[in-house]
């Protein structure tokens, strides 16, 4: 056991991160062999990996946090809905491959300009995990914004796709600013970056991919919420449902 | 609309040092497209440091029917080999 | 009396036979006989299908992997699997046969792809069992085929086989922490193996003295060596490592000869292997259907990044903003 006794905000901050990218990675996942070019199986699955790496890596972290009593498995597998803090837009179907490059972009996007912060993050095992994810997320927005604008200002069908994809995405974005205590605590010891600035960061970038894209940004609604509460949609059952059925019928066991 | 995506050979330089060489080929659509294919389907397991993309349309290869009138006249010129020359015994050269 | 054309391909053919007896490779640009060619796409595209649809009941369980790292690796194998449907596409491509046209042929029919993956993945178990098994036997294959007389087949496949042993070692893994798990799980193995057994040993095709291409292929140096042979050294191979696990291998008339010095091994059910080969495999519906809406969706994709790359090409040369 370790001495030091971590904050539980200070906990449950590196798991949000670490649900983000799980819930995000197994959405990926669902397009292994489905994709319509067999090279977008090869690139998406390498977004994917990152994505499922980048959960194990903050997952450990989290649980190195709580004391060590619990594993990236534990939480993966054994947590009910409640207990995820992911944001909403993570767990949404991965829908055609128009929706999948929107959500990529919108949250690569906010993955670049967090994990950029969190590298001087006042925790240094976060620090060196988002000094990996920055490179990744790079990588990740490199592709997926050529591809918005490739699909952007391909056709008039490709145009569409996207920009149905992105009215019907928008309202989700909201929540990835939405500070509560807990991002306040983070912000306040030095753990992670200030929400109002990075939502700056965010709309610059966003409105010149989406204008480069030729896409219009849709009119900000009331944001939809409750991820981070652990009050999710509809289909996060189902993804859970699946992701833990094998843990589930077979409680305890080394696989 | 079913024409498909332009095809590109993808060379890669397995490691500082050494020269780019062809690994094989993928479709995409533009130079930046077949860099990040060739990136994810040819450096899965760090095989490459550095890649060339060049559209297979722009290389023009030698013909092989015409390889013996090409290659044949190389074949006389034994003198540009030093193996070709005796060196006195004992002697470094 | 011959024409002298046809004196002119005999001569062709002769010497395209001495080149191949002296080990030499088959290079794109050289002259081939047409039925080489042929043959080529069409064992060479089968391959490069078998690995794209061979990514789907795999990937079935990359959602449901029991662990964090189970996930990655099946995920990383599968992805493997497109990349080696991708080298191959593109060294069967070097033959003068559009991805395009190899693609239709897949979705109408008329190119086939091996049919070990018409059969369902029902639990996890069935995860190592694919990747001991088929990828196994796929090994057994391609090592062969690394050896191929085609330049380009051969350069694909040293790099696949170097690839693939993380495949089965992967799949061998996971039936050893079964094996050595709960009663519940080492049931699950054993259903695994009972159900895979077959299918893998079908997967080397009718025997040789049944195979349509295998005589031609053979003197070609296509394949280096014959289905029965190659099955012969998967089961020889495999009885130990079914052993090790503690597992039965699902053939009564499974027994080591020694005047053959090989496994002797029962007879398999070639009405099955005609029937899933001729689509009415438990999925082979499921398989085509994923195929077929990946191509629709690759047509809008295709369109768009066309459309674009094209108004980028009048853009850059009329001066304008890109």
């Amino acid at each position: 056991m370790r001495e030091t006794t971590y904050d539980p905000a200070h906990i449950e901050y590196v798991l949000r991160l670490g649900d983000n990218a799980l819930i995000l990675g197994q959405r990926l996942c669902e397009w292994s062999g489905h994709s319509a070019l067999v090279e977008e199986d090869v690139a998406m699955a390498n977004i994917a990996l990152d994505y499922i790496g980048r959960a194990r890596d903050l997952l450990t972290l989290a649980c190195e946090l709580d004391g060590g009593n619990q594993s990236e498995d534990d939480l993966a597998f054994k947590r009910d809905e409640e207990e995820f803090k992911n944001f909403l837009l993570c767990e949404l179907p991965i829908g055609d491959f128009a929706w999948t490059i929107v959500r990529q972009v919108l949250l690569d996007t906010y993955h670049f300009h967090l994990y950029d912060q969190l590298q001087r993050s006042s925790d240094q095992k976060l620090a060196t995990i988002a000094a990996k994810s920055i490179k990744e997320s790079t990588s990740h927005l490199r592709h997926c914004s050529h591809w918005l604008t490739r699909l952007g200002d391909g056709t008039d069908e490709s145009h569409r796709r996207v920009q149905d994809a992105l009215n019907e995405q928008w309202r989700f974005t909201g929540e990835l600013f939405a500070a509560d205590a807990i991002d306040e605590f983070a912000l306040a010891v030095g753990i992670g970056p200030d929400l109002s600035d990075l939502r700056e960061r965010w709309h610059a970038q966003i409105a010149s991919i989406l204008h480069h894209a030729t896409l219009t940004q849709p009119i900000d609604a009331p944001p939809v919420a409750g991820g981070r509460q652990g009050l999710h949609t509809e289909h996060m059952a189902g993804l859970l449902a699946c992701m833990q059925s094998v843990q589930r019928a077979y409680p305890g066991l080394e696989w | 609309m079913s024409k498909n995506l332009p095809l590109w050979e993808v060379f890669l330089r397995s490691r500082r040092g050494l020269e780019h060489k062809h690994v094989g080929s993928l479709h995409a659509a533009d130079p930046e497209q077949a860099m990040q294919y060739a990136r994810d389907v040819y450096t899965r397991r760090l095989e490459g440091c550095s890649i060339w993309v060049v559209r297979s349309a722009d290389i023009h290869a030698s013909q092989e029917g015409d390889a013996a009138a090409f290659f044949d006249p190389a074949e006389d010129k034994v003198y540009r080999h030093a193996s070709f020359y005796d060196v006195p015994d004992g002697l470094k050269l | 009396m011959a024409t002298p054309s046809n004196v002119a391909i005999a001569e062709l053919e002769e010497a395209f036979q001495q080149r191949i007896d002296r080990e030499e490779k088959i290079e794109p640009k050289d002259w081939m006989p047409d039925a080489y060619r042929q043959n080529l796409i069409r064992q060479m595209s089968q391959h490069a299908h078998s690995e794209v649809v061979g990514q789907l009941p795999e990937g079935e369980w990359i959602t449901r992997a029991p662990t964090l790292r189970r996930k990655a690796i099946l995920l990383a194998k599968v992805q493997d699997e497109a990349g080696h449907g991708l080298y191959l596409y593109s060294a069967t491509e070097t033959l003068g046969v559009s991805r395009e046209e190899l693609t239709e042929q897949l979705l109408a029919g008329s190119a086939k792809y091996a049919s070990i993956f018409n059969y369902p993945t029902l639990t996890w178990a069935d995860v190592g069992a694919i990747g001991w098994l088929v990828d196994g036997a796929a090994i057994v294959n391609q090592i062969s085929l690394c050896r191929t007389s085609y330049g380009p087949y051969a350069r694909a496949m040293v790099r696949i086989c170097k690839e693939e042993s993380f495949h089965v070692r992967q799949g061998y893994e996971i039936m050893t922490v079964l094996a050595r798990g709960s009663a519940e799980q080492r049931a699950m193995a054993q259903d695994a193996l009972d159900r895979w057994w077959w299918p893998t040993l079908m997967m080397f095709g009718p025997h040789d003295t049944d195979s349509a291409h295998s005589g031609r292929s053979m003197r070609w140096k296509i394949k280096r060596q014959s289905n029965d042979e190659l099955r012969q050294k998967f089961v020889d191979q495999s009885v130990a490592q079914a052993e090790f696990l503690g597992l039965a291998i699902p053939d009564k008339a499974l027994k080591w000869n020694d005047t053959r010095n090989h496994f002797d091994f029962g007879e398999i059910d070639w009405d099955e292997f005609r029937a899933v080969l001729d689509g009415e495999g438990p999925c082979n519906h499921e398989r085509m259907e994923a195929r077929r809406k990946a191509d629709e969706e690759a047509r809008w994709i295709r369109g768009a990044t066309l459309a674009y790359a094209e108004k980028e090409r009048v853009r850059s040369s009329t001066g304008t903003e890109s």
